[in-house]
């Protein structure tokens, strides 16, 4: 991988992170963030359909008539995410089940819709494939934090398996019920940009 | 009567789009800078969710559902085109939102100008295809209880956005943290609403 390819790749994770700078696919980063497993699950869905549609839109860009270029994109998109929900139905049927309609809201993701109008329409198709995987890993990245930290605060435990050992609920440590509140979600992230901000002040707004 | 003012009561607060399912965040943290921007996207959702939906569900009922094509013959009963539903929906949204737009802007020109940069980002705001997708997972009976879904949905929608364009106009003029300022407020703004709304979820129906 060339050293311009490796920087597309790595900009999403922090100064063009889809989800905390471009404000790109909240919908779905918030809702499914309970757990960590959905959010791993949902993180490399999201992964898998924005790479694939970015290098399969990249490469029909010279045909696609500018017009209709949406519905085309669109179809695209709903193909690749038939396929993605087909496997999870038939591989992880549970966390398939928990992830329920947001599956089908990756057609609509605004990230893969944001990289294929920004990036594949006009560039060849490996560095979009590029550009796709490295925003939806930005993605995953920030879907992964949250539903660590609500797993972890909220249920604690981890995938499943208890972490808080059994001496700090006798010494009087409760799990914060806010935390499985959906409202959270929202808050975790502004938490997030509180920090990736103080970190990188060029990434700060004006009022 | 009672049963669709239930719905309507219950997608409006209990089951909030933005509040309770995060669903439409990306326009609804994008174009809420002032009300009346806002307001204009509210009025597009609420209109493209009460076309969409009730078309997806005749979509759903008689070509989709396993055994929904038997009126086009015998041999037909077996078909299951359930998995396609993705497909369909998204590509009658598309088809729809361009329909509409051309018919706005050929019949009410003013309409059209309120509206007109909104119209084509409908197609890509998830609201509208979650109407679609939870009006299939919600099993509505009829035709009236998907429009009485269908307009809550879009309503709530439209005033969550309107009560976020309300209350960034304000926040404006305070002193914010330098890294809150602009996107991070606004989460936390809007997580802070969604504690406020959790307050329906005692309303039984």
């Amino acid at each position: 991988m060339s050293s311009k390819n490796l920087k597309l790749f790595t900009v999403p994770f922090n100064l063009q992170n889809p989800v905390t700078v471009q404000v790109l696919g909240i919908c779905s980063a918030l809702a499914v963030t309970v757990k960590l497993m959905p959010a791993i699950v949902m993180g490399l869905s999201v992964t898998v359909v924005t790479a694939f549609s970015s290098l399969i839109i990249s490469s029909m860009r010279d045909y696609i008539p500018p017009r209709i270029r949406i519905i085309v994109q669109l179809v695209i998109v709903a193909a690749l995410v038939i396929l993605v929900d087909q496997i999870l139905r038939a591989f992880v049927y549970d966390v398939s089940k928990a992830l329920s309609v947001y599956v089908g809201l990756i057609i609509t993701n605004c990230i893969i819709m944001g990289r294929l109008e920004a990036y594949a329409m006009g560039n060849k198709p490996w560095p979009s494939f590029v550009d796709g995987l490295g925003n939806g890993a930005g993605y995953a990245m920030i879907l992964i934090i949250i539903g660590f930290t609500r797993e972890l605060l909220g249920s604690g435990s981890l995938l499943g398996h208890p972490m808080i050992p059994k001496a700090f609920y006798s010494a009087g440590y409760v799990n914060n019920g806010m935390m499985i509140m959906p409202p959270m979600a929202l808050i975790v992230v502004g938490l997030i940009i509180w920090v990736q901000r103080s970190k990188n002040p060029e990434l700060i707004e004006s009022n | 009567m009672q049963e669709y003012i239930n719905i309507i009561i219950k997608s409006i607060f209990t089951e909030n789009m933005i509040f309770a399912f995060f669903i439409g965040m990306c326009s609804y943290l994008a174009i809420s800078k002032t009300v009346k921007t806002s307001i204009g996207l509210g009025i597009a959702v609420i209109f493209v969710q009460m076309v969409t939906v009730p078309l997806n569900y005749y979509l759903l009922e008689k070509v989709l559902k396993p055994g929904a094509m038997q009126w086009m013959g015998e041999s037909f009963t077996e078909v299951d085109l359930s998995f396609l539903s993705f497909m369909v929906y998204i590509a009658t949204i598309a088809a729809m939102v361009q329909l509409v737009e051309m018919i706005v802007e050929k019949f009410s020109p003013s309409l059209y100008n309120s509206l007109g940069i909104f119209l084509p980002l409908i197609a890509v705001n998830c609201a509208i295809l979650a109407g679609s997708l939870f009006m299939e997972q919600r099993e509505y009976q009829n035709i009236g209880e998907v429009l009485a879904f269908s307009f809550g949905s879009g309503f709530g929608w439209a005033l969550a956005i309107v009560t976020l364009a309300a209350i960034r106009e304000r926040i404006r003029y305070s002193n914010i943290p330098a890294p809150l300022r602009g996107l991070g407020i606004t989460f936390i703004i809007t997580g802070l609403l969604g504690i406020a709304f959790m307050s329906f979820m005692g309303i039984k129906l």
